[in-house]
């Protein structure tokens, strides 16, 4: 146990955790609802991925062929060059899964819970419900129960200090770190995030300034699917095997971690989800407490909203005139 | 010429009959304003003016532009702007990023530092609080922020929902001097007001709406002077 690998390893898992939790939070700041199937997206990113890489004719054609290449024209190693062969197309797949999850987001956010624009908040809730089983019964029939291994490469490990660190690990952390840099500066400083910022004030008063609400709402479900692929990428790189309800566990933590940060706040969903990995691998190196991980959390959860109820960067309801 | 008008204009909530059937217009470059007690029903023609709130029957025609069924975020761009009840400005926005919301349906804005002078010029305790959060500003600069947040899409018609609301006499009268002058420098303006002895006094034309209905109209001035007006709005 050293204190370099904890702290990597927290962030990393943070990290995923905070992506999963943006989505939840963007969704819940600027729709007012609780996407209960976000989850379920990562699930459908990560299928996307294993349709991409094993499932497609003609793929494992293509890699051989470029790994082929690699060995006579760049004269690397045969192993070195299927590993690099994979890493591309776990990457490529990646963008193509990211592109999917939009999509999906954007078609549930129209089919489902756009004609309940307006309706009680349970009525919305219960559809979410409905589309994460629809999305996880869908994966079954087409996918099968079982368990699914998808390879996206080897990134070997660095040493850092004298630690071996796992590269994957620096990546998630790393690619994590850019991408809430970029969505803070993106809902900051351009005219489209000022427009998110406003919706998820107040819709009324953003209509009167010309912004087209369903717009807005459609890009959050877009940008929050995004980031879901991308967690379920986070997934496969730490070459976990794939189920169609491994959205589930993953969905619920993030929600944990965005309403510790303060649900509808994005940096709180940063916080919360940094500090959910920090406990859970705190808790997994520590034998007596580690079974108890995921209760930890939890009861982080309840002492933080026992404390303050709004979570940590969440907002007071401000009395309107 | 009427630049907005209103027919026959029916608004529900439920089975709340909130506007039975109101005509009214306002013609270019005057000022019109619309008094009534509370509940009465003056907020919701505003909102459903602009699109708002859904219209149950009845027409909204715009430059002769028939715009019932025009989506409220497509208003800003033919030149109607609201100042709603209760301001609502952006809370957690800045000063500075309030107005630059204003200037939100331009999409290639050359005039966009202009137009943020001539709000300072207004409204000069704006500029003083650039960049201060609008929630940590006064009633008065709030009410403030909001008309400079709606001038900042250089409307044709500006619509004020009692701006006069919980500001001191002094700051009435500032915020009314104002108006006139916007409107003088060619916006024409529908004003709801409380305070009807102040918004009369400004206006050209005026009407008085009651439980839904339109129940009088008139010249402003001739109205101050309407011995039923003066027991029911006036307090004289
Ligand atoms: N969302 C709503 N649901 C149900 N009834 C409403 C709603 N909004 C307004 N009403 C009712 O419609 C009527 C008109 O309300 P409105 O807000 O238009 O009045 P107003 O003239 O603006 O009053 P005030 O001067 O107090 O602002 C009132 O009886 C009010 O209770
Ligand atoms: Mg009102």
């Amino acid at each position: 146990m050293n204190i370099l690998d904890i702290i990597i390893n927290s962030l990393s898992t943070g990290g995923t955790y905070a992506m999963i939790a943006l989505g939840y939070t963007m969704v819940y700041g600027i729709a007012k609802m609780l996407n209960f199937a976000h989850g379920d997206i990562i699930m459908v990113g990560a299928y996307t991925m294993l349709v991409c890489i094993n499932r497609i004719p003609y793929t494992t054609k293509l890699g051989n062929m470029v790994a082929d290449m690699l060995v006579k024209q760049c004269g690397l190693e045969e192993k070195v060059a299927a590993n690099i062969t994979v890493i591309a197309f776990g990457i490529i797949s990646l963008i193509i899964a990211v592109i999917v999850c939009m999509l999906l987001g954007m078609i549930v956010e129209k089919l489902a819970y756009k004609p309940l624009r307006g309706a009680s908040p349970l009525a919305v809730l219960i559809t979410a419900i409905g589309v994460s089983y629809l999305l996880q019964s869908a994966a079954q029939i087409i996918f099968g129960p079982n368990q699914q291994n998808v390879p996206v490469g080897d990134f070997g490990k660095s040493k850092l200090f004298g630690v071996e660190i796992s590269n994957y690990l620096i990546i998630t952390l790393v690619v994590s770190v850019v991408v809430m840099v970029g969505l803070t500066l993106f809902i900051k400083l351009t005219r489209t995030g000022r427009a998110m910022v406003a919706v998820s004030e107040d819709k009324g008063a953003a209509q009167l300034m010309g912004i087209n609400v369903n717009a807005i709402i459609t890009l959050t479900f877009a940008i929050g699917s995004a980031l879901a692929a991308l967690a379920a990428y986070f997934t496969l790189i730490k070459n976990v095997g794939i189920t169609n309800n491994m959205g589930a566990m993953p969905g619920i933590k993030a929600f944990t971690a965005a309403v510790i940060g303060g649900i509808g706040s994005v940096p709180g969903a940063m916080v919360g989800g940094i500090l959910l990995g920090v406990i859970e691998t705190v808790a997994t190196k520590i034998p007596v407490i580690a079974p108890y991980k995921d209760a930890i959390s939890f009861l982080v959860l309840v002492i933080i909203l026992l404390v303050k109820p709004s979570g940590l960067l969440g907002k007071k309801r401000r009395e309107k005139v | 010429m009427a630049l907005l008008e209103v027919k026959d204009l029916e608004v529900n909530y439920g089975v709340i009959r909130a506007l039975k059937g109101i005509n009214f217009h306002v013609n270019k470059g005057e000022i019109v304003t619309l008094i009534g007690a509370n509940g009465a029903g003056k907020t919701t023609t505003m909102q459903s003016v602009i699109g708002l709130i859904p219209i149950k029957s009845g027409h909204v025609v715009y430059n002769d532009q028939d715009i019932t069924k025009t989506p409220c975020h497509k208003l800003v761009n033919l030149g109607m702007s609201q100042v709603p009840e209760g301001r609502r400005i952006f809370q957690e926005l800045t000063v500075y990023e309030n107005l630059m919301m204003g200037a939100y349906s331009i999409k290639k804005n050359d005039t966009f530092k202009d137009d943020i002078e001539m709000v300072y010029k207004r409204f000069p305790r704006l500029e003083e609080r650039k960049s201060q959060i609008a929630s940590t500003l006064s009633g008065g600069e709030q009410q403030m922020l909001a008309m400079g947040r709606a001038l900042m899409s250089h409307p044709d018609i500006l619509l004020l929902d009692e701006p006069s609301m919980g500001l001191s006499p002094l700051l009435v009268t500032e915020i009314f001097d104002i108006i006139q002058e916007i409107n003088k420098e060619g916006t024409t303006i529908l004003l709801v007001e409380q305070n009807a002895k102040k918004a009369l006094s400004i206006a050209d034309r005026a009407y008085v709406l009651e439980t839904g209905s339109i129940v009088l109209e008139g010249d402003a001035k001739e109205m101050m002077n309407n011995d039923d007006i003066k027991k029911a709005y006036l307090g004289e």
